[in-house]
């Protein structure tokens, strides 16, 4: 542990992607010799939901070296690209009509990169409210000025509704890299880290306890995995990461474990809702498949990071100000 | 000159891929380098750069968009674009008495080259595809080695709608059916009425 400590930060910051990297690749080598001895093709679906985490983890990993490596400026565009192709893909899902147009070209043209913009410059209250107080009210004066009332409350609601979690929810990890407070300084590399391992252990272990539990699903015409118990033994498992990796976060053991818990159990709940728009605008396929609009499932991929980041940041920014 | 244009060509493709992600879906046929005439669905000006963007790039050089010479000749810039980049082919829209209007199209195929032609003549905005024109009937009548591939392009008109100049992302596909060949004996207008089923078949089943 001294010896760790005596490194740099960037030496530490390096070492653990090294750490992460070398994990994964035994992961996936135990998972490749696995399918290999298999030979029968029961559980294909489970199994490819496994590849799919397991892929899933691979480029989150990627994506957040690139993001290290790439400094502020690198981060905020790599996020702010993602969520382009995130609301790209939402839109596609929600049938607007023709006098949206104006609207999506503020969201998109506009809301989009300002966001970003406010995360670049570290305006973190601006960056808070932005979305959820100014473009909330712009979106609909500019639709009401397109002049159609067709369905009125319900387009203006999507199109915020995806900015939200699109746009806003994602913003918050390039946040996280680049929030200064005097006790959090450059720790930001691994404060997203955290969150990434944490979001993704409650998403696996969600996973495959729904397949040795066989709970009887709570929303079944939603999705046939998800079980109260199953999401508790995900955010459980999160909670226990988030302990086990409490040296690399500057929380005390408690709060890193409660912090933990909480973002893996909102990441999974992220998950699930998605399934849910997903079911509304009659997508079958899932997954790495095409889809009718020829998305690709990124939408899937970020969804339980646009959910647990906000939770995350925030439960962050609180702890900081709380400390004496 | 040529790295202009090769510049503009990834830019344009560039773009229609990060606006529509322009996807391209090989249904009935792979892309293979062989002479054809693509006919597809008409809703918007961004059509042709879809299916341009969604064709490979080898492709891209031998296939070309049919232009009315009035519009897409007057500015430089305009010429430039469609004669450099896309190798478009001019028509008029003026008739005149003495000059087959699908001279240029017959000329293009002659030369080896393939083309991708709208049938309805205009840009249809909601739902069905209008009735064609006759004008693929006799280019497939006069050139029947030439593969005819039904190609139905979905949701751009939600990109662009008329009026607007800012196009709006969302993803679009052009799903590419199966080769139509005219019948021996058929008449015109059954295969334009088959020709335009093959299109519509083609559109993915409604959300």
């Amino acid at each position: 542990m001294n010896a760790l400590r005596s490194l740099g930060v960037e030496q530490q910051v390096a070492l653990l992607f090294l750490i992460l990297f070398g994990l994964l690749a035994l992961v996936s080598l135990a998972v490749l010799a696995r399918s290999l001895r298999a030979q029968h093709v029961e559980h294909s679906d489970t199994e490819a939901r496994l590849l799919r985490d397991l892929r899933a983890l691979w480029i989150g990993a990627l994506v957040f070296w690139l993001a290290w490596v790439s400094g502020p400026v690198g981060a905020t565009l790599l996020f702010g690209i993602f969520s382009f192709l995130a609301l790209r893909e939402f839109i596609t899902l929600v049938h607007t009509r023709r006098s949206d147009h104006r609207s999506l070209i503020l969201a998109f043209f506009v809301a989009l990169p300002l966001q970003y913009l406010w995360v670049g410059l570290r305006s973190f209250d601006l960056f808070t409210v932005f979305i959820p107080v100014y473009v909330f009210l712009a979106i609909p004066a500019l639709s009401a000025l397109a002049g159609d009332p067709t369905r009125f409350l319900e387009r203006n609601a999507k199109i915020q509704w995806g900015l939200m979690v699109c746009v806003y929810g994602l913003s918050h990890t390039p946040a996280l890299l680049l929030l200064e407070t005097p006790r959090l300084e450059r720790h930001g590399a691994f404060l997203v880290f955290f969150l990434v391992v944490v979001a993704a252990t409650a998403q696996i272990v969600q996973e495959l306890s729904s397949r040795w539990l066989r709970r009887r699903p709570v929303a079944r015409l939603i999705d046939r995995s998800f079980s109260y118990r199953a999401w508790a033994a995900g955010a459980a498992a999160a909670a226990v990461v988030g302990a086990l990796l409490v040296w690399i976060t500057p929380f005390r053991v408690l709060p890193a474990t409660a912090i933990a818990a909480v973002a893996g159990a909102s990441g999974t709940l992220g998950d699930f809702v998605m399934r849910a728009l997903k079911k509304d605008a009659g997508v079958r396929s899932w997954g790495n498949q095409p889809s009718v609009t020829g998305a690709v499932g990124l939408l899937d991929r970020v969804a339980p990071l646009c959910f647990a980041a906000p939770v995350f940041f925030h439960a962050v920014r609180w702890y900081a100000s709380a400390q004496p | 000159m040529t790295i202009a244009v090769k510049a503009m060509g990834l830019l344009v493709s560039f773009v229609a891929r990060l606006v529509t992600g322009a996807q391209g879906h090989w249904k009935g046929c792979p892309p293979e380098a062989l002479q054809r005439i693509y006919f597809a669905n008409h809703q918007s000006h961004l059509d042709w750069v879809l299916i341009w963007a969604a064709l490979p790039h080898d492709l891209r050089v031998r296939t070309r968009p049919i232009a009315a010479r009035d519009y897409w000749t007057a500015g430089r810039f305009k010429h430039w674009l469609t004669r450099e980049v896309f190798h478009a082919v001019y028509v008029n829209r003026q008739r005149s008495d003495d000059q087959d209007p699908l001279e240029p199209l017959a000329d293009a195929l002659e030369h080896g080259d393939s083309l991708v032609i709208f049938p309805e003549g205009t840009r249809s905005n909601r739902g069905e595809p209008q009735a064609f024109k006759s004008g693929l009937y006799h280019l497939a009548e006069r050139f029947p080695g030439v593969q005819l591939i039904p190609v139905w392009i979905d949701n751009v008109q939600r990109v662009m709608p008329k009026g607007e100049v800012v196009p709006a992302p969302i993803l679009c596909t052009a799903t590419f059916g199966a080769p139509l060949q005219l019948d021996p004996g058929e008449d015109k207008r059954a295969f334009l009425e088959r020709a335009r089923a093959a299109v519509i078949a083609l559109r993915p089943a409604a959300a």
